[in-house]
C-alpha cells in the first residue's frame, strides 16, 4: 500500500474475538501506511474495531458456522473499510441514542455512536442475510507523501 | 496488552490500579470481577485508577458505567482517577464526563470519599 496506487485486501474471518483484533490491527497499520496522524490511527481504528464487534457478537452472535468479511481499500482521497456480518441484519434507525438523557447509564449501545464519531462517513447496507458497514476516512491535507 | 489491576488500601479507600487495555474479552470481565469481588468483600469505596489503561473501546466504558451503577446501589461510590487523554476524550464524547466523578490527584481523590 503505497503512493497514490489504489490498494485493496479482504479477509473472511471466523466470528471471534481474535478476529476483532486481526481486523482492528489491520485497520490500524492501513491507516499508518495511508499517513495519517496518530489521533486519527486511533480512531480509525477504534472505530473499526467497534465494527468488527458488531459484526462479531450483535451480528454473528458468535455462530461458528457464520463468518465476517473484512475489505481494507486505499482509494486516492480515502480509506474505505466494509465489515460484514451474516446475522439477522440491523437497522440503524432503531437503534437508541446513547447521548440521551435516559440511556446515560446504560452498560452498552456506544459502539455505533463512537463509529460515527469517529469517521468522516458511515453507511449501513442490507444483505442476505446479515449487514454490511462501510466506513469512510477522508484523507486530507495532513496525509504525507508516501 | 491484557488489562491488570492491582488493589490497594489508603485511609480507607480502595484504589484500584489498572493497566492496559479495557475491552471486550479482555479487561471488561476483570473490571467486572474485581469490583463484584471487592463489593463481597464490604469495599464500597473505590477509586479507579486509569493512568495507566492504553485503551478503552465502548465494551470497556459499557464496563465502567457498569461498575458505577453497581457500586452506588450498593451504597457505596465509585470515582476515576488520572484519566489519560484517550478515556478522558471518550468520556466527553460520551457525555459521561460529567456522571464520573473524576479526579486528577490522588491524594485529594481519597479525601473527597473521606469527607463524603
Amino acid at each position: 500500500m503505497g503512493g497514490s496506487q489504489p490498494s485493496q485486501v479482504s479477509y473472511t474471518l471466523e466470528s471471534s474475538l481474535d478476529s476483532v483484533n486481526r481486523v482492528e490491527q489491520t485497520a490500524e497499520e492501513m491507516a499508518r501506511k495511508a499517513g495519517l496522524e496518530e489521533e486519527e490511527i486511533y480512531r480509525v481504528a477504534m472505530a473499526v474495531r467497534e465494527a468488527a464487534v458488531n459484526a462479531v457478537l450483535h451480528g454473528n452472535s458468535y455462530d461458528p458456522e457464520k463468518q465476517i468479511t473484512a475489505s481494507f481499500e486505499q482509494t486516492a482521497d480515502s480509506l474505505v473499510i466494509r465489515i460484514a456480518d451474516q446475522g439477522k441484519g440491523l437497522n440503524p434507525e432503531t437503534l437508541p441514542d446513547p447521548l440521551a438523557p435516559e440511556n446515560l447509564l446504560r452498560g452498552s449501545g456506544r459502539g455505533i455512536f463512537l463509529i460515527r464519531s469517529f469517521m468522516d462517513e458511515v453507511h449501513f447496507r442490507q444483505l442476505q442475510p446479515g449487514t454490511e458497514l462501510t466506513l469512510i476516512k477522508h484523507l486530507g491535507t495532513a496525509r504525507s507523501a508516501i | 496488552m491484557s488489562m491488570k489491576i492491582k488493589t490497594r488500601q489508603v485511609d480507607g479507600i480502595t484504589i484500584m490500579d489498572c493497566s492496559g487495555r479495557i475491552t471486550l474479552g479482555e479487561g471488561s470481565v476483570q473490571l467486572r470481577d474485581a469490583v463484584r469481588d471487592l463489593l463481597s468483600k464490604g469495599s464500597k469505596q473505590i477509586l479507579l485508577n486509569l493512568g495507566d489503561v492504553t485503551y478503552i473501546d465502548s465494551s470497556g466504558i459499557g464496563e465502567l458505567v457498569s461498575a458505577f451503577t453497581t457500586v452506588r446501589n450498593q451504597g457505596g461510590d465509585l470515582k476515576l482517577l488520572n484519566l489519560t487523554k484517550k478515556v478522558h476524550d471518550l468520556l466527553q464524547i460520551t457525555k459521561l464526563y460529567t456522571v464520573f466523578d473524576v479526579k486528577d490527584d490522588e491524594a485529594s481523590a481519597v479525601a473527597s470519599f473521606a469527607r463524603a
